[in-house]
């Protein structure tokens, strides 16, 4: 009964394997909808910015803040690359790593120099890796994206823009699209495109607010929060889109688990079945022998 | 009457939304109370509370806001409150913090690339070994 006992041993370890994976599955469940609830709760707040925003450059047209910038001549290009801490989550990591991959090699090829910021362990690991130059990175955020901890990454980007060490900003992350998909998203951050602000503008404006201190410091301020708005959205965006693919990852595992535990099972039964029916044939032999 | 519609949002939740007959809040250059019809007006504020005296029941709200932009329109107010305490010292802060961080981790990127190494390493055993179980069972 070596073999048998052999396949017990493994049916054990899957069963283990798929309560592990169940639980994961669970918790997974629990915290999507809590990582969805906080994805929302954050547009109001940049869809209040970009209104303001269009108000204000409909009332300054002439004023043109750094981060509208265009062609600068350093020949690098940004890269904000969000990704999650933790893997098992299916292809998640993988998929917006290699539209990263396939957007480096364009500027790459086109003779140009690549800083990234790695929000979450992942991607930083494979920044790395790849031996692009990091200029910062978050990891560890948890389950909760706190734009606290992302201030400083994110303005250690901005300032390299303003400063002109860098001609474009991408941020890339996996966007939330529903439960079943995500979609990895190269997005160009800056320089942020004045049409974007503006279309969202009311059409009749004649009045103009009144500054304090001044309108160019107000807007500069305004513009960074909108720019963190969007990369905190992008990071709440990343944790939904990761908890709902580790669950349905999960799933999946749970589900492979089983299927496999009842070929082993059925495995199982044969070979123990074998053995009785040649135990029996020894005994039936041997009895015939006397 | 004429109420103002209050809408406080910070980049992680919307904190207060509602009608007011009064608002109050830390500007920074003073004290701001703003009343119905008020012109149009744009400021930062310092961290404080906001006072903001319901429409609907007469009653006093207060919320803190560790600063933050404020947006007046005649008939509403908007504040986009910080969620953390800004300023330009801190964010410079943490900005060098994590520019170390990171050019620490070009320091220590032996270290990083061997786990790295090893992660994918370990990736392609298990995937191995998996392949190896299903030749097996066949």
């Amino acid at each position: 009964m070596a073999a048998g006992k052999e396949i017990r041993g493994k049916i054990k370890s899957f069963e283990n394997t798929k309560k592990i994976t169940k639980a994961m599955e669970m918790v997974s469940a629990s915290k999507m909808r809590k990582a969805q609830d906080r994805m929302r709760a954050a547009r109001p707040y940049s869809e209040k910015i970009r209104s303001i925003t269009a108000n204000l450059s409909k009332a300054n047209p002439e004023y043109r803040s750094p981060y509208m910038r265009m062609g600068g001549q350093s020949g690098a290009t940004g890269f904000i690359v969000v990704t999650t801490d933790k893997g098992l989550c299916g292809g998640l990591n993988t998929n917006v790593l290699r539209s990263v991959t396939n957007k480096m090699r364009d500027v790459q090829t086109a003779g140009g120099k690549i800083e990234a910021v790695a929000i979450g362990g992942k991607g930083f690991n494979f920044l790395n890796r790849v031996g692009a130059k990091v200029i910062a990175h978050a990891v560890g955020l948890g389950d909760k994206p706190h734009i606290d901890k992302l201030i400083g990454p994110v303005k250690v980007m901005l300032d390299a823009f303003v400063e002109g060490k860098v001609d474009a900003v991408y941020l890339c992350y996996t966007r939330f699209i529903n439960t079943m998909k995500q979609e990895p998203v190269v997005e160009q951050l800056l320089p942020l495109k004045a049409e974007t602000i503006e279309a969202s503008a009311d059409q009749t404006h004649n009045w103009d607010y009144i500054y304090e201190p001044d309108a160019a410091t107000v807007i500069n301020e305004l513009l960074t929060r909108y720019i963190e708005a969007l990369i905190y959205q992008s990071v709440a965006e990343n944790m939904a889109s990761e908890q709902s693919s580790r669950m349905v990852a999960m799933k999946a595992a749970t589900e492979n688990a089983g299927n496999l535990i009842s070929e082993l099972k059925l495995v199982y039964n044969k070979t123990r079945q074998a053995s009785i029916t040649k135990e029996l044939s020894e005994i039936v032999a041997g009895a015939a022998a006397v | 009457m004429a109420t103002l519609h209050v809408n406080v949002v910070s980049a992680e939740e919307s904190i207060f939304s509602g009608e007011a007959k009064f608002v109050a809040l830390p500007g920074e250059n003073g004290e701001l109370g703003i009343l119905p019809r008020h012109t149009p007006l744009i400021t930062r504020i310092k961290p404080g509370a906001v006072r903001i005296e319901r429409a609907d029941n007469g009653q006093e709200e207060f919320v803190f806001v560790a600063g933050g932009i404020l947006e007046v329109q005649p008939d509403g107010v908007t504040v986009l409150a910080d969620t953390a305490i800004r300023g330009h010292d801190l964010d410079e802060a943490k900005a060098t913090e994590a520019k170390k961080a990171a050019e620490e981790a070009i320091k220590n990127a032996q270290s990083d690339i061997d786990l790295a190494r090893a992660q994918s390493e370990f990736a392609m055993m298990a995937a191995q070994i998996a392949a190896i179980q299903k030749l097996r069972k066949r």
